[in-house]
């Protein structure tokens, strides 16, 4: 099976959906001729040509409220955002807006749009290329958000994002972009939008994470083995709606929780995950829920000793795992 | 259509040949009226604690029947605002479905009774509003365009907004991509000079909200709200322009809102006694009302008819909707479009 880049196996994924289904189209700022600022659509204007990659002007509000208009006549509309962190004009147009329509309407409308979100740390790009944004959405009822870390999930996750009849916000962590590299068939697949995984079975504790953490604790976990702990860890995939079941399951076999996330700890996924650990897992708990995570401040200083002091690492983890095991 | 704002509207005593016919005058002033019964009733429901809510058309209703009286319900589409009232009743909407939407009923076409009354979509017409948020139709309209620019249809696509939404950025947004990209769409604007308690000098430094088109490359005209006739000829105009693939245009229909801005608003706060005695004077039914009866289209008895018929029709159908019932509890889980129930098993979410 060939290797593939995430920022390819993306690409791979809207071409093949382009080709599949003629009412798709792709909107977003310096998408056409310049390929994207990270060349996610390099090379499809010249496939599928102007009026189906089609360059906005620099308005995030429109790109979404556009895509939400051409999803409920007739088409199937992706809209690029091109940093996470200029998502924020574009907010009343997803969360307000396209996120209730079905609901709002009883029915008759449906929103099928994707919306395309890099996000996340690490990149070197201080308070305003580095925001990781996911809570906004996953809070909104109505809205799926997928955060996909490995090339074969981005892949299968963005096709069905694409065919899902309703708004779903693709999260994609900038720096696995070409960090990380893996199989992924040249053919079309999807994956379940719901769905979590365990990307390393163990039986001492469980990590909980997603995005680029999850590659993060995968390093902890194989440095926490050499010292014969034996750590579980389960991706996500999907934030909204979580995989309750895997989560639970997960936790309860190895009786003991370690949330790792990029994000702010205070009111973030992880603070739902622990939520749902402790209600369905207690009785088999044998130890407190832990969670690592960047401290409390505006994401992420722009000073490169800074940012690393920031971000949580494999090493900051192992601390936690060797804490927690010893528990 | 000049290309520039301010063209004066044409005068409603001087008919072309492609004019409304008198026939078709009296149909509209026959919705209008019925429009402004029903109006009237929803504010008594209101007063009545029945209608937790309502923002009124009356004042708006020639300019709304007149615009839509151009355009095709069969192919076109409508995203309107929360006071579209009038356009509504002029698309078909029976007045029982209306007061439906207004008392919260089970049966409202719109929203099942989730939203605001006139919000959600219509059922039988391409015709919808998402929310009560202001102007974010507008670039959702330029969507709706794209799509049938794309896919080559010849439908065209009316939004319609008040001053208050010209100054929301998604206005500009939505204006300036719709110009690059010619779209098919007419910026339908009802300028009643309030946004709430805000007058236009303080929402706007010029005098014409239409001269903003020539900042997007398209026309922008401006007319009297009040004139049947000057609307429709100013919304054909539009409507050719946009299905021969000339692009948008953005109308300007001045018009009065005769009402305080919704029943939980109280116009005296901030209007003065002389403003609100001036504007009467432009009330759109005694003007279509004078109009009619001085062509000869009717007389002042079927005038007096008119309103009769309108009174009952809304008479009938507030009774049969009074009686009618609250959707059940349950109906509130259907078309949700993410489940969330399996997550949320322990947490009460499955009720």
């Amino acid at each position: 099976m060939p290797e593939k880049t995430v920022i390819e196996a993306v690409r791979e994924a809207m071409q093949i959906e382009m080709r599949r289904d003629d009412t798709m189209i792709i909107l977003g700022e310096d998408v056409g001729s310049r390929g994207g600022v990270f060349l996610a659509t390099d090379g499809l204007i010249d496939e599928f040509g102007e009026n189906r990659v089609i360059d906005t002007p620099l308005a995030e509000s429109l790109i979404c409220g556009v895509a939400l208009g051409a999803a409920v006549n007739g088409l199937r509309p992706l809209a690029e955002i091109q940093f996470a962190d200029f998502v924020w004009p574009a907010i009343n147009q997803i969360v307000g807006e396209a996120s209730k329509v079905r609901y709002g309407t009883n029915g008759v409308k449906t929103a099928p749009m994707t919306i395309r979100v890099p996000y996340g740390g690490g990149v070197r790009g201080g308070l305003y290329h580095s925001q990781s944004i996911e809570v906004l959405f996953a809070h909104t009822p109505g809205l799926s958000v997928v955060a996909p870390a490995t090339p074969y999930d981005a892949k299968g996750l963005l096709a069905t994002a694409i065919r899902t009849d309703d708004p779903v916000i693709v999260l994609e962590h900038k720096r696995t972009y070409r960090l990380v590299k893996g199989e992924v068939p040249d053919e079309s697949y999807t994956i379940p939008i719901g769905k979590a995984e365990i990307k390393r079975p163990g039986t001492d504790m469980t990590i909980i994470t997603y995005g680029l953490m999850l590659h993060y604790s995968l390093q902890a976990a194989e440095m926490a083995a050499a010292n014969g702990i034996d750590v579980e860890v389960l991706d996500l995939r999907t934030l909204r709606p979580l995989d309750s079941g895997a989560i639970a399951e997960s936790a309860s076999r190895t009786g003991k929780a370690l949330i790792v996330q990029e994000d702010t700890p205070a009111v973030s996924i992880g603070s739902e995950v622990s939520a749902i650990i402790g209600e369905r897992c207690f009785f088999d708990l044998d130890g407190p829920i832990l969670r690592v995570g960047p401290p409390e401040l505006p994401p992420m200083p722009f000073s490169p000793i800074q940012e690393a002091a920031f971000m949580p690492s494999p090493e900051k983890i192992l601390t936690a795992i060797t804490k927690l095991a010893e528990i | 259509m000049s290309a520039t704002a301010n063209k004066p509207s044409n005068s409603p005593e001087q008919l072309s040949g492609d004019q409304l016919s008198g026939e078709r005058l009296v149909e509209l002033y026959r919705t209008m009226v019925l429009s402004r019964y029903l109006d009237e009733r929803v504010w008594l429901l209101n007063r009545q604690g029945k209608a937790a809510i309502a923002a009124s058309a009356q004042g708006h209703e020639a300019a709304q029947v007149a615009c839509i009286e151009a355009t095709d319900p069969t192919k076109d589409h409508y995203l309107i605002y929360y006071r579209q009232f009038t356009a509504m009743l002029a698309l078909g909407t029976e007045p029982e479905e209306m007061l439906r939407g207004f008392l919260a009923k089970e049966g409202d076409p719109m929203s099942a009774a989730r939203q605001f009354p006139l919000h959600g979509a219509h059922p039988r017409v391409d015709l919808f509003n998402f929310s009560n948020v202001i102007a974010t139709q507008l670039p959702q309209a330029a969507g709706v365009a794209l799509a049938d620019k794309l896919s080559g249809s010849d439908a065209v696509t009316i939004v319609y907004f008040g001053d208050g939404a010209s100054s929301q950025g998604d206005t500009h947004e939505a204006m300036n991509f719709a110009g690059v990209q010619k779209l098919p769409v007419i910026f339908f604007c009802e300028n009643n000079r309030f946004a709430i308690s805000v007058p236009i000098e303080k929402q706007m430094g010029i005098d014409s909200l239409a001269s903003r088109a020539a900042g997007y490359g398209f026309p922008g005209v401006q007319v009297d709200g009040t004139e049947v006739v000057a609307v429709n000829e100013a919304a054909k105009a539009a409507v050719a322009r946009a299905r021969a693939g000339e692009g948008p245009t953005l109308i300007e229909a001045s018009v009065e809102r005769l009402l305080p801005h919704t029943t939980d608003d109280d116009h005296t706060r901030y209007r003065t006694a002389e403003d609100i005695e001036q504007m009467s004077k432009r009330d759109p039914i005694r003007i279509q009302s004078e109009l009619l009866i001085r062509r000869g289209l009717i007389t002042e008895a079927e005038d007096e008819k008119i309103h009769a018929d309108a009174k009952r029709r809304v008479n009938v159908a507030t009774d049969t909707v009074d009686a009618e019932s609250y959707p059940g509890v349950e109906t509130m889980f259907d078309h949700l479009n993410v489940e969330y129930r399996e997550e949320h098993e322990v947490s009460g979410g499955d009720a």
